[in-house]
């Protein structure tokens, strides 16, 4: 049996690309490495949707534009973020999440 | 015949150790340019398992949007954003490596127990095929308002994103 016509060898990656993004998102102390992140998770979601396309679904079609469609969004929500990020810094002078607050207890 | 397999089967594992080692460089790095490098890293390696999935075209456009905008737009933000010092020092870790380790064990154990525990059931009648005319054809006709709309959310975005990147500038000079 060969790995790369098996469904399961590429849902296996997906997760460990989602569980990174996760372990990566609770762990990092900066928003780029946050952002880093989201982008691994995103690509997670695309590989399941293009194995799911190649494996399981009747149209080949489908698959190939969500995952365009993911693209779209991710390279929409980085620009976002990197300007948000930019005037974050602006405002606040740092980079930690942690600071970034107005109401100190 | 089998040769070629034996190939194509050896570039399949090279590209998987890509998406791996560079996720863990990407979210294990404490240096944020290293941290982008591994996430190209692992958008190449994804690239190529699109293309072992029957869409080279799918692949092409990983590398050029992923990689070629995503990562140089994140570089740039590193570089605007941040002083020399805050990229020297390390960024990863403190209080919440312990969290973050058990949350994403526990989390890959439990998909993964939901993963071999499923039954796949392939589709009984295939229709359309791989190639790119058949793909732009149905984007373009049965997917053309979801195009349309993703058209004008990135327009909004990098509008959005101008704006936010100037407000708050007139402060400073």
């Amino acid at each position: 049996m060969w790995l790369s016509g098996n469904l399961n060898t590429y849902l296996v990656v997906a997760l460990f690309l989602l569980i990174l993004g996760l372990y990566g998102m609770l762990q990092h102390r900066t928003f780029i490495g946050m952002l880093i992140s989201t982008e691994l998770i995103l690509n997670g979601a695309g590989l399941n949707f293009m194995a799911f396309n190649r494996f399981l679904a009747p149209n080949p079609a489908v698959g190939q534009v969500f995952t365009l469609f993911i693209m779209g969004i991710a390279a929409a929500e980085a620009a976002i973020a990197v300007s948000i990020i930019l005037a974050v810094y602006r405002k606040y002078h740092t980079a930690d999440p942690d600071e970034v607050c107005d109401l100190h207890g | 015949m089998i040769l070629y397999q034996y190939l194509a089967e050896a570039l399949f594992f090279a590209f998987i150790l890509l998406t791996f080692i560079g996720g863990l460089l990407a979210v294990r790095s404490g240096i944020l340019m290293h941290a982008v490098l591994g996430l190209a890293v692992s958008l190449l390696g994804v690239a190529g398992l699109y293309f072992y999935l029957g869409s080279p075209f799918l692949a092409m456009m990983q590398i050029l949007i992923y990689i070629g905008a995503v990562c140089i737009m994140i570089v740039f933000g590193i570089m605007v954003g941040y002083t020399p010092a805050q990229l020297q020092a390390g960024q990863v870790g403190g209080k919440n490596l312990v969290l973050a380790l058990s949350a994403a064990v526990t989390a890959f154990l439990l998909l993964l127990v939901a993963l071999s525990r499923t039954v796949w059931v392939p589709a009984m009648v295939k229709s359309g095929d791989y190639s790119l005319a058949y793909l732009g054809e149905s984007l373009l006709y049965q997917y053309c308002l979801a195009f349309e709309l993703i058209s004008v959310v990135l327009l909004t975005a990098i509008v959005g994103a101008i704006v936010l990147a100037r407000g708050g500038r007139e402060e400073h000079f």
